[in-house]
């Protein structure tokens, strides 16, 4: 790693500086485009207290399920956590908070984190739980509620293919939160399947610029499949 | 007779307008996309960022990168566009996607929608359910019209944690289909076999009968 080059060869170098009590944002959707080898590292590094913000917290057993098992996450942000025993149970005995976020108010939040945008007035979750405790604000006769930014210690982050400058492309719906976690982390760290020398990209195809990345791995995955649906 | 899940399908299917961008929740509101009417072309949004949604793959197809907002695998049609999170609820609340169709515990009579939390039981979390209704101009809710006990769904006031205040015009049970205005449920359409009677008897909310309310017809 020097000057543009963003690549680091190991997965320790990779999270190099986490700590107990950071917060971490990951990218992913259920278990589609997580960065499965950077869990994995953050689970050997043992870090606890964590504040984890990502849309899902994985399955029991893979993804961010498995920094459960050894209670490493104080605080999840997420909109959906179903699906995942261990979560529940953690949850439900008061060892794990949760501040569970609409998905596009997270996705947001994210994205306003990376750009400089400390809040965000949106109609979502007006007159419901998510409302409480928010400032409202009434534009042209509707009602919204003020959302804050979020931002990371560390971005976690899967991509597809990318130069060895950070500027990265996702694959099909492996792109979801990933680009906005990247933008909204102060460490942005990206693991993709691919690295490749800067100009072999075409340049509008870019979906995160390398300004925001700060470290880049190559990594092998597993990409396990949720619910795997086949056309009768 | 109650009304099929496949025939609430088809009946909210027969709301659908050639060109129209369209979100499908989970569950029932999944089945309308396999009775879009001829001669109609929509583009099924999918809000972990996918519009144009296709058929579920064959087995040569599958792709762990490929999927829909239920997790499945899925496959894109041709003229579909992939994007990130915030562009696609960006849509959403934008209010760019012409129909939202999707599945609740309760409405009531000011437009409340719930379907996201029984407390006491298990909080799954909301997902995008909340930006969606408070997005999107035309909603359709697919739900029963009662509990499996006679409890009703239609209600004066919803018991649950809301999804969103105020923003349901239009209802599909398994009994009717219903609007919402002016703080009443109108009664427009009735399932086959399904008495008048029968449904002001298993809605808790003030209900508006007209003179005439059609029978659907499958």
């Amino acid at each position: 790693m020097s000057g543009l080059d963003k690549r680091v060869s190991t997965y320790e170098q990779a999270l190099e500086g986490l700590g107990d009590g950071m917060t971490v944002l990951s990218g992913g959707f259920g278990l589609c485009g997580i960065p499965e080898n950077l869990i994995a590292e953050i689970r050997r590094r043992q870090v606890r207290d964590l504040t984890v913000v990502s849309n899902n917290c994985g399955i029991d057993g893979f993804g961010l399920g498995v920094l459960l098992e050894d209670r490493q996450i104080r605080k999840m942000i997420a909109s959906y956590v179903g699906e995942n025993a261990l979560f529940e149970r953690q949850l439900l005995n008061g060892e794990l908070e949760v501040e569970l976020t609409p998905q596009g108010t997270l996705a947001e939040r994210l994205r306003a984190g990376g750009a400089g945008i400390p809040a965000f007035y949106t109609a979502t979750g007006y007159g419901t739980p998510v409302a409480e405790g928010k400032e409202v604000r009434d534009f042209n006769g509707k009602h919204y509620i003020l959302e804050r930014a979020l931002i990371g210690d560390f971005a976690i982050v899967k991509g597809w293919k990318a130069d060895y400058f950070g500027n990265v492309i996702y694959r099909h719906t492996a792109q979801n939160f990933n680009p906005l976690v990247a933008m909204a982390g102060r460490i942005t760290v990206v693991e993709v399947e691919e690295i490749v020398a800067p100009g072999e990209l075409e340049p509008s195809q870019i979906h995160t610029p390398g300004i925001y990345v700060n470290r880049l791995i190559l990594g092998h995955f597993e990409k396990r499949i949720e619910k795997r649906t086949l056309r009768a | 007779m109650t009304l099929s899940r496949e025939q609430m399908a088809q009946r909210v299917a027969r709301e659908l307008q050639d060109g129209y961008y369209v979100n499908l929740g989970i569950g029932i509101p999944t089945l309308v996309a396999n009775y879009v009417p001829e001669g109609i072309d929509v583009m099924l949004q999918s809000e972990n960022g996918l519009l144009g949604m296709g058929e579920f793959p064959a087995e040569a197809e599958l792709d762990a990168d490929m999927i829909n907002a239920g997790k499945q695998t899925v496959t894109a049609r041709p003229g579909a566009s992939i994007f990130d999170s915030a562009e696609s609820f960006a849509m959403i609340r934008g209010g760019h996607v012409d129909l939202t169709v999707l599945g609740a515990f309760e409405v009531d009579v000011e437009g409340n929608i719930a379907s996201w939390m029984i407390p006491g039981k298990l909080i799954k979390g909301m997902g995008g359910a909340m930006d969606l209704v408070a997005g999107a101009e035309n909603i359709i809710v697919i739900m029963t019209h009662a509990a499996k006990d006679g409890a009703s769904k239609l209600l004066p006031r919803c018991s649950l944690p809301l999804t969103g205040a105020g923003c349901i015009r239009r209802v599909l049970t398994d009994l009717a289909y219903l609007e919402i205005e002016n703080g009443a449920f109108v009664l427009k359409e009735r399932a086959p076999g399904v008495s008048v009677e029968e449904i002001v008897a298993k809605t808790a909310g003030k209900l508006i009968v007209p003179e005439h309310v059609p029978e659907m017809t499958f």
